[in-house]
């Protein structure tokens, strides 16, 4: 069975982000950009499967500018197998991405997708979801735990506890942050990579439009949080609690 | 900032602007290598340092190990880290693709180093010494040493240590008393006892190979009487697999004022008759083999002393940006808000000395290594000896002169946090209590500096100082070229002189029987060419600076700007404690020889 993991190019966790003067977007201009932290999951999810023989061999998708190359080649120093990356300079939002994986999957014909459960610079959290409607597959999002039989065992991480569900292949998962640790890419795999094939392709190619179809009215920041207050006793809370804040 | 462990702007200007490392892809070792691939190892080590070293930093300082009589206990962090470590390849970064390594150039590899001293010095202290132990018996051990115990330490799965010093044998290593005798097997018992041995006894891995200096008996007296053995903690077997327990015993822990995270112990080689060990290379040549580790530990000391300092330089240029108190002295308006004390002069100039510290001494430390490059790269004898020589003659700097300044860099870190930085709520005090044995170990200070001027200073009718004058010479002239850096270029090229005029006045004392006077003050002039050394870095780090393409971001220019300041600090305030040192130093001055025993009180 191959498996397809889809790695995104995002701002590094640690940078802190900046908004563009014209309120446009954030600032992506000489900012570190590393792969997005869900997708480590992902990809370690996929190489642990083939370890354990589970899998055939395991691909690496983006989609994106040129440099999304590097991203793809620290899944392929992970333990991925292949790359495949869809050359775009254009804006691409969750269901074009979604529309260029279903073309990727058409070709490849993978039993199992990963996917981050979100990206940590739009946080969409749609991706995966629209790729399972698109192909008609099934879907088990926020996976906890994996385990692949007959079909796959996924245990979601759901509002007020964990929910198990039995999935037929091929199937769509979602990574939750406590699915597993993502390894680090060791020095021998990073020489590795370097001869392992990326695949070029082009949404034209793929005959998929990648047109926004959404539009970003404006990006701010998040309002600075205001300075507290000390309440003398425990009546005047609840007071300010009913009263004020209006939250009970 | 992104990173507590080091400014990556920093350490990319080092490696590709000053050091030129991307041009060592163009050796056919390197082939495979690009910018890229160095990035990738240099990015996986931050990531690894930062989410597995630096957690544990201080929990394994305020924890350190315990021994109940049997085993060596300490957190679980220190072997969660190591373990990762492992996995990641980085016991054997420069080492074969078939042997499991990268190929990295040592520079490349050193700045990965850089990372985890930075984050932990004391967990990073295992793979340090194990890296060097493998290293000696690749460089001398037999075909059969390097299956059975090089191979499992470049894999992580056993551990190294150098077992030079006993109770009575500290940087006098002629009088050490342990013995190996010979057994009719080829073998040897070794028994004795040895001090201060990090990493002596653990369970973090499956065995530990320690490298032990012994006498064999009725070989020559002193230095010249010292062989090399490789002694298990556990006996390894023909096939690799590990055995019985060996005659090792560890007699107890040493309690240190920092650096808590690594094991120190005192060693019993030999309670039940005899130790198993075997000799590496030829009987009697132990000293010159372990010379090798030493020379490698000594660049690796000087690195993670700039490591605490450019660590603790950093938590404090951001404590002081963050932190207001008081107003500027020209202010008169007392409700006007206070002032970040980064905006005060005299916490500018606890920070300056601190950057000069810490990324020329990065500068150095790499420079250092990539000596080592490029001795290995070296197309003819006469430039690898040249190379050699010059590497030789600033190694007592890189060691010595770095961990007397980096012990007073991190003593501003201190200092600048005032009242807090006193306290165990911060992380400054640590790293100044860890600094503290850098001085001391892989040779004192006092050891260098003799080793600097009664040996570095002389061999081949000063061949070594020559190398060190061309290259600094080189550099003035490249200088030269700007403006604005040419009358620092003339201080260096009059520090130089300076430099001559000292070394000949001192060398000639020697020449006349006066070694003891000469090397009296050999401390003072270890401090004066470590000026003349990190002037010619910052030096050549402005002229780096003057040829860069224009600068793209406002982060890029204040980086430049930065450089150009604590070159002109370094220049103003440092350069000019070389006049009273040679002063002192040429007139053969005896207030310290002549000073006697009695007369302290």
């Amino acid at each position: 069975m191959k498996v397809l993991v889809a790695v995104k190019r995002v701002i590094d966790y640690n940078v802190k982000i900046r908004v563009k003067a014209d309120k446009t977007g954030v600032e992506t201009a000489n900012v570190k950009m590393s792969m997005n932290p869900f997708d480590e999951i992902a990809v370690e999810e996929a190489i642990r499967m083939k370890e354990k023989g589970k899998a055939t061999e395991v691909i690496a998708f983006s989609a994106g500018p040129a440099q999304c190359q590097e991203t793809i080649r620290t899944a392929l120093a992970m333990g991925a197998d292949r790359g495949v990356h869809v050359l775009s300079d254009a804006e691409l939002q969750p269901l074009a991405v979604a529309k260029l994986m279903k073309a990727v999957v058409d070709k490849e014909q993978p039993g199992l997708v990963i996917v981050g459960k979100q990206a940590i610079d739009d946080d969409s959290n749609q991706t995966g979801q629209m790729l399972a409607a698109l192909l008609g597959w099934s879907q088990g999002t926020f996976a906890n735990k994996l385990e692949i039989g007959e079909g796959v065992a996924v245990k979601r991480e759901v509002d007020g506890g964990l929910e198990n569900v039995m999935l037929k292949l091929p199937a769509v998962i979602t990574t939750d942050l406590r699915l597993n640790e993502p390894r680090y890419a060791s020095l021998p795999n990073i020489m590795k990579a370097k001869k392992k094939p990326i695949e070029q392709l082009t949404s034209e190619a793929l005959g998929v439009d990648v047109a926004p179809r959404l539009k970003t009215l404006k990006v701010e920041e998040p309002p600075t949080r205001k300075a507290g207050i000390k309440v003398k006793t425990v009546a005047e809370l609840v007071e300010k609690l009913k009263n004020e804040a209006g939250v009970i | 900032m992104t990173s507590p462990l080091i400014n990556r702007r920093d350490l990319a200007f080092v490696l590709y602007d000053l050091l030129d490392v991307g041009a060592f892809t163009q050796q056919a070792r390197y082939a495979d290598h690009s910018r890229e691939t160095f990035e990738a190892a240099i990015e996986t080590a931050h990531r690894l340092a930062l989410e597995k070293f630096h957690p544990h930093n201080a929990k394994a300082d305020k924890n350190e190990p315990t021994f109940d009589g049997n085993t060596v206990s300490m957190i679980p962090e220190v072997a969660e880290a190591l373990a990762a470590f492992r996995d990641a390849g980085f016991f054997a970064p420069t080492k074969d693709y078939e042997l499991g390594g990268m190929q990295l150039p040592l520079t490349v590899a050193q700045a990965c180093n850089a990372m985890f001293q930075s984050a932990n010095i004391g967990s990073a202290g295992y793979p340090f010494l194990t890296v060097g132990a493998a290293n000696l018996i690749e460089s001398f051990g037999s075909q059969e040493q390097k299956s059975l115990y090089m191979a499992p330490m470049l894999a992580g799965r056993f551990f190294g240590t150098m077992c030079l010093s006993e109770p009575q044998a500290g940087s006098s290593l002629a009088d050490i008393r342990t013995r190996a005798e010979p057994q009719p097997d080829g073998s040897y018992r070794v028994i004795g006892n040895k001090m201060w041995i990090s990493g002596g006894d653990h369970e973090l891995s499956e065995n530990i190979v320690h490298m032990v200096l012994a006498k064999i008996p009725g070989g020559p007296p002193g230095v010249k009487g010292i062989s090399l053995f490789i002694v298990p903690k556990r006996t390894v077997n023909p096939d690799g697999s590990v055995g019985e327990r060996n005659d090792v015993r560890l007699a107890g822990l040493n309690h240190k004022m920092g650096y808590r995270g690594t094991t120190n112990t005192v060693l019993n080689f030999g309670e039940k008759g005899g130790a198993v060990g075997y000799l590496l290379g030829q009987p009697h040549r132990g000293l010159e083999y372990m010379f090798q580790m030493m020379n490698e530990a000594r660049i690796g000391v000087g690195q993670g002393a700039v490591m605490l300092a450019y660590a603790a330089y950093l938590f404090s240029l951001e404590y002081a940006r963050g932190r207001p108190q008081g107003r500027a002295p020209d202010s008169k308006d007392p409700a006007s808000p206070m002032i970040p004390i980064v905006e005060h002069a005299d916490v500018k100039r606890m920070l300056l000395h601190q950057k000069w510290v810490s990324e020329g001494g990065l500068h150095l430390c790499l420079y250092a290594a990539s000596l080592v490059d490029r001795i290995a790269m070296a197309g003819d004898a006469a430039q690898k000896a040249r190379l050699e020589l010059l590497l030789d003659t600033l190694t007592p700097i890189v060691k010595g002169w770095l961990s007397e300044v980096c012990l007073k860099s991190n003593e501003h870190a201190v200092q600048i946090l005032g009242g807090y930085g006193y306290t165990r709520d911060y992380p400054v005090e640590q790293y100044y209590r860890d600094q503290r044995l850098n001085p001391i170990h892989e040779g004192t200070d006092g050891i260098q500096a003799i080793d600097l001027l009664g040996r570095k200073m002389a061999i081949k009718g000063g061949a070594g100082w020559n190398a060190v004058k061309a290259e600094i010479a080189r550099a003035i002239a490249i200088a030269e070229a700007h403006d604005e850096l040419r009358p620092m270029a003339r201080d260096l090229a009059g520090l130089v002189e300076t430099v001559e005029a000292t070394r000949a006045t001192l060398l000639g004392a020697m020449g006349k029987g006066q070694a003891s006077l000469a090397l009296a003050n050999a401390f003072h002039f270890l401090d004066l060419f470590g000026l003349l050394v990190m002037g010619w870095m910052w030096l050549w780090q402005a002229s780096a600076v003057r040829d860069l393409p224009p600068p793209a971001t406002a982060e890029e220019r204040a980086f430049r700007a930065g450089k150009l300041a604590a070159c002109r600090y370094f220049f103003t305030y440092e350069v000019p404690r070389s006049a009273y040192l040679a002063s002192m130093l040429v007139r053969l001055d005896d207030t310290m020889l002549s000073m006697r025993s009695e007369w302290f009180a």
